[in-house]
């Protein structure tokens, strides 16, 4: 494989499973040019005029809509650790005898492990999305026959509306559909709140299949995919564990450390002058990031400030925020909990939204660069603030990019993570892989001190009078190699690649080799 | 004493268990040295784990044998613990001591009247809460060799607590210890004062004899490591007897700091329970503060024990404040800043204090030897009150270095 250095310094892969590609060109260079693709046109005629496009199985579905040996397939995680389908629908391609299927998830779970074994025996080629956990570890032993591509929720869209994917058929779980495909996310067993995470792939797929457990008399309102651009409908007994798609509650970490660092990152937000009327901030379901909610929201009320929105991730704190009048809109871009999947059926101020309006970097702008803070976590960061989050310092591949590339753009981005997880170092020389330019990173907080980007001056002066421990990056390191060692490096066969992690804009920031055990 | 064995182990294992390790050794006749490493980090730590498991081995002599470890993320001084833990228990005859390098910074001192608002118990033999535990800001780290410990592990929690005093950063936090009752606290000292530890907790104390026999001891360690710092002993009184002997109790040695009351102990010896309001613990708590301010130690009040309950807290400090405590035990770091915040001056009590410090200044500027207030007298005790509370509230920073120039 041939590998050229990009503007980071990474070595990346000039061709990727038979496709050529632009390495990394640095934050904001690469020009994109041409015009979107689009959708084969269809006509009415082709479809029933009464609107019923129930088809009697996926099996069915699928050969209707011409599957074939190396096709490309997608479908979303809302979810999440309680998809069903996505297991039996490679279970049902299996049984087709198709091959060299090119997977194409808006993210995995733990529970795609069930597809190892179609890793194993060819049914799938490679996966294009993320490889979390079991897949990831799978991935970085070098077993998976393709490369893998992990793209940020912002880059997926891109991809798919610049033609970098093209997408034979999307198969779509729907919690709540009609008999057209209108479809939504809101009710249902199996509700998960929205579904925006299919929407580009509604859009611009050959052949888009809805299946659904909760089938409803046309018209499905709200229609978050439109029935007009869905070919086909399958009903099924279950899309999934209920439990496992949203949790009842979210609940808050106990750990005394996280919970300071929660504390630090409500401080500084304040006390950089962000927390103001009007501002807005993004917040993720992680134990270290619903805290720092909680603690931000009574510094909010001892202020008297509300915000214009917040961006989740929503669960039962953002809905709080809202019910108690802190922030005038949640725009959500995935549901955590019930109280989350309540709100959003209930209260217009909680809006769906999509990777397009939020993500996508191939846009007339996008949301990401409108908030004002964004509080995101990261597996590795180096001295000049280069962040990862798919890999660890082990060189295993156990997380896909989420939406955090893209988020990386708010005003303020701030890193909230321990600076060391049992012995190993999180703060580092030279992370294993880049997934965050160090220029788009502005503050890191851990519990042994906060380190501001040097280019933010702003920020440096804001924060002069604060108590915070103020540390540079390299001091906090320090430390921490004396508490754990300086630890070696992994073991990885640099011959041979077996992901790519693309940037926003859909040239090729790193690569992540595989593992010698 | 126990006796000889071939195979031994120590430390915890399973999925669950974080930062710690679990080392089993079995020795042999011949056939080397052998070692099984499982880790979490072993391709980032696994040659040094292996390293530092050879230079112990050569420390005490061990030639023959199979090791086995499972580690999850255990620090190097937790490793070197549990080594030697299984060595002792192995061969409990085996005298000598694998210690790793004295952290310069751990060298500091305390005084006797030191701010002593939170003390933090960490359970001696749990690792995973050493670390970070001074991040949360104590005013003291309490490592706890008596309740927390299980019989079993005493022995192995010793010589991490030891290893922990050496190796770990409490960030300037008074090191304490919590030794076990009688002839095993004796024994713990051995192990704890050559390692510049700042404060014993004496626990169920109940004449000043106890007191007397670990000053003692102390000192005769102290000579033999030739420790110059001053290590200073907490009483724990926690029965019936130990409060009538209060007095004797906290002059029985002047390097008693303060004494400290345990009421879950004290409530069952006098028969009867905890309350909220706690009327059956008023008379031992008051004779705990009368005690201790006759014999010019500092009274810490008994932990609070719900850590989900931080009103409940609040309040609890609030009471003991009111009482005459200076301090408050915490068994969770969430309860440090809590504890703080309720012990904090009162902005009338700032006041107050500054008026007097200001007065004092100015007697002293013109070297009068009485201090007036609004034609009032001043005793030195109110002075000296005065000064600790403008250092409780720069502590709280409800004022700033320079209050002096500020003008309400």
């Amino acid at each position: 494989m041939k590998l050229t250095k990009n503007a980071a310094g990474r070595f990346v892969p000039t061709v990727i499973n038979g496709q050529k590609q632009i390495a990394f060109k640095g934050v904001n260079k690469y020009k994109p040019g041409g015009r979107k693709t689009g959708a084969p046109i269809k006509s009415c005629m082709d479809f029933p005029a009464d609107g019923n496009k129930i088809i009697k199985n996926l099996k069915e579905a699928l050969r209707k809509a011409g599957l074939k040996n190396g096709m490309t397939i997608s479908t979303h995680h809302h979810l999440r650790n309680g998809d069903v389908l996505t297991n039996y629908l490679f279970d049902t391609i299996k049984q087709m005898g198709i091959k060299n299927i090119r997977w194409f998830p808006s993210a995995s779970f733990p529970v795609h492990k069930h597809l190892i074994k179609y890793l194993e025996d060819g049914t799938i080629h490679h996966i294009e999305g993320s490889m979390n956990g079991p897949l990831g570890r799978f991935t970085s032993l070098g077993k998976m026959k393709g490369v893998g591509v992990l793209r940020s929720h912002g880059g997926r869209f891109q991809a798919v509306q610049d033609g970098e994917v093209k997408i034979d058929i999307a198969v779509i779980a729907a919690p709540t559909s009609d008999e057209f495909g209108n479809s939504n996310g809101v009710t249902g067993p199996s509700a998960s709140g929205l579904i925006g995470f299919a929407l580009a792939d509604s859009e611009y797929a050959d052949n888009v299949i809805v299946v659904t457990d909760n089938l409803v008399p046309f018209p499905c309102i709200p229609w978050q995919i439109q029935g007009n651009n869905v070919d086909y409908v399958v009903k099924i007994d279950s899309l999934g564990d209920s439990s496992k798609i949203v949790s009842g509650t979210t609940e808050v970490t106990k750990s005394p450390d996280r919970l300071l660092i929660a504390e630090y990152v409500a401080q500084f937000i304040e006390e950089a002058g962000i927390m103001k009327e009007g501002f807005s901030l993004q917040a993720g379901a992680g134990g270290t990031n619903l805290a720092f909610v909680l603690y931000l929201k009574e510094r909010m009320k001892s202020k008297n400030v509300k915000a214009r929105f917040m961006r989740g991730g929503s669960t039962k704190y953002l809905v709080q925020m809202l019910e108690e009048g802190l922030t005038d809109y949640i725009l959500d871009g995935q549901t955590f909990d019930l109280e989350g999947v309540r709100s959003m059926r209930e209260n217009a101020n909680h809006v769906n939204t999509s990777p397009f309006t939020s993500y996508n970097f191939h846009g007339k702008g996008n949301f990401a660069s409108i908030v004002d803070v964004a509080v995101l976590g990261a597996t590795e960061v180096d001295v000049n603030f280069n962040a990862n989050v798919v890999t660890h310092s082990d060189g295993y591949l156990l997380h896909g990019i989420g939406g955090w590339q893209n988020c990386l753009y708010s005003k303020c981005t701030i890193l909230a993570i321990p600076s060391f997880r049992d012995r190993i170092p999180v703060i580092v020389d030279e992370v294993t892989t880049l997934c965050g330019p160090g220029e788009l990173i502005d503050v890191i907080i851990t519990e042994r001190g906060i380190a501001i980007n040097p280019l933010r001056k702003d920020l440096l002066k804001a924060i002069k009078e604060s108590s915070l421990p103020i540390k540079s990056l390299k001091e906090i390191k320090k430390e921490v190699d004396s508490i754990c060692g300086i630890p070696d490096k992994p073991k990885l066969n640099k011959n041979k690649v077996v992901a790519v992690v693309k940037w926003v804009d859909g040239t090729v920031l790193d690569s992540v080799y595989q593992v010698v055990e | 004493m126990s006796k000889k064995t071939n195979k031994a182990s120590a430390g915890k294992r399973g999925d669950t268990v974080r930062s710690d390790c679990y080392i089993e050794i079995e020795k042999k006749k011949s056939g080397g040295i052998k070692i099984e490493l499982q880790s979490k980090v072993k391709s980032m730590y696994g040659n040094s784990i292996r390293k530092q498991i050879e230079a112990m081995c050569e420390f005490f002599n061990l030639k023959h044998i199979n090791i086995i470890i499972e580690d999850n993320g255990a620090l190097p001084f937790v490793i070197a613990a549990r080594f030697e833990a299984v060595v002792k228990r192995l061969d409990p005859d085996e005298k000598k001591d694998f210690l790793l390098p004295m952290l310069r910074k751990n060298k500091y001192k305390t005084t006797r009247d030191k701010l002593r608002r939170s003390r933090l118990y960490l359970p001696g033999n749990e690792p995973k809460f050493f670390l970070n535990a001074a991040l949360h800001k104590p005013d003291g780290i309490i490592l706890d060799l008596e309740d927390s410990v299980a019989p079993s592990e005493k022995d192995a929690a010793r010589i991490l607590v030891r290893n922990a005093l050496r190796a770990v950063d409490f960030y300037g936090c008074e090191r304490i210890v919590r030794v076990n009752q009688h002839q095993q606290g004796l024994d713990d000292l051995k192990y704890i004062i050559p390692q510049n530890v700042n404060v014993v907790l004496i626990p169920k104390c109940e004449s000043p004899a106890h007191v007397v026999e670990t000053a003692l001891e102390i000192r005769r360690l102290k000579v033999e490591h030739k420790i110059r710092n001053e290590v200073y002993v907490i009483p724990i009184i926690e029965s019936a007897k130990g409060i009538i002997h209060a007095y004797e109790i906290a002059s029985a040695s002047p390097n008693v700091c303060a004494l400290a009351i345990g009421l879950e102990d004290y409530t069952a010896d006098i028969g009867t329970q905890r309350t909220k309001e706690g009327r059956e613990s008023f008379f031992a708590r008051s004779m705990i503060v009368n005690a201790a301010r006759a014999a010019g130690a500092q009274a810490i009040d008994t932990v609070f024990s719900d850590v989900n309950d931080m009103e409940g807290l609040r309040e609890s400090v609030i009471e003991a404040k009111s009482l005459g405590f200076e301090g408050k035990g915490c068994i969770h770091p969430r309860q440090i800043q809590v504890v703080h915040e309720a012990f904090a001056p009162t902005p009338d009590e700032i006041d107050k204090a500054k008026k007097i410090v200001f007065a004092y200044e100015e007697a002293e500027g013109k070297g009068l030897g009485v201090v007036t207030l609004g034609g009032k007298m001043i005793d030195a005790p109110v002075v000296k009150r005065a000064h600790k509370t403008i250092e409780l509230a720069f502590l709280n920073n409800l004022i700033t270095e320079t209050w002096r120039n500020e003008i309400n």
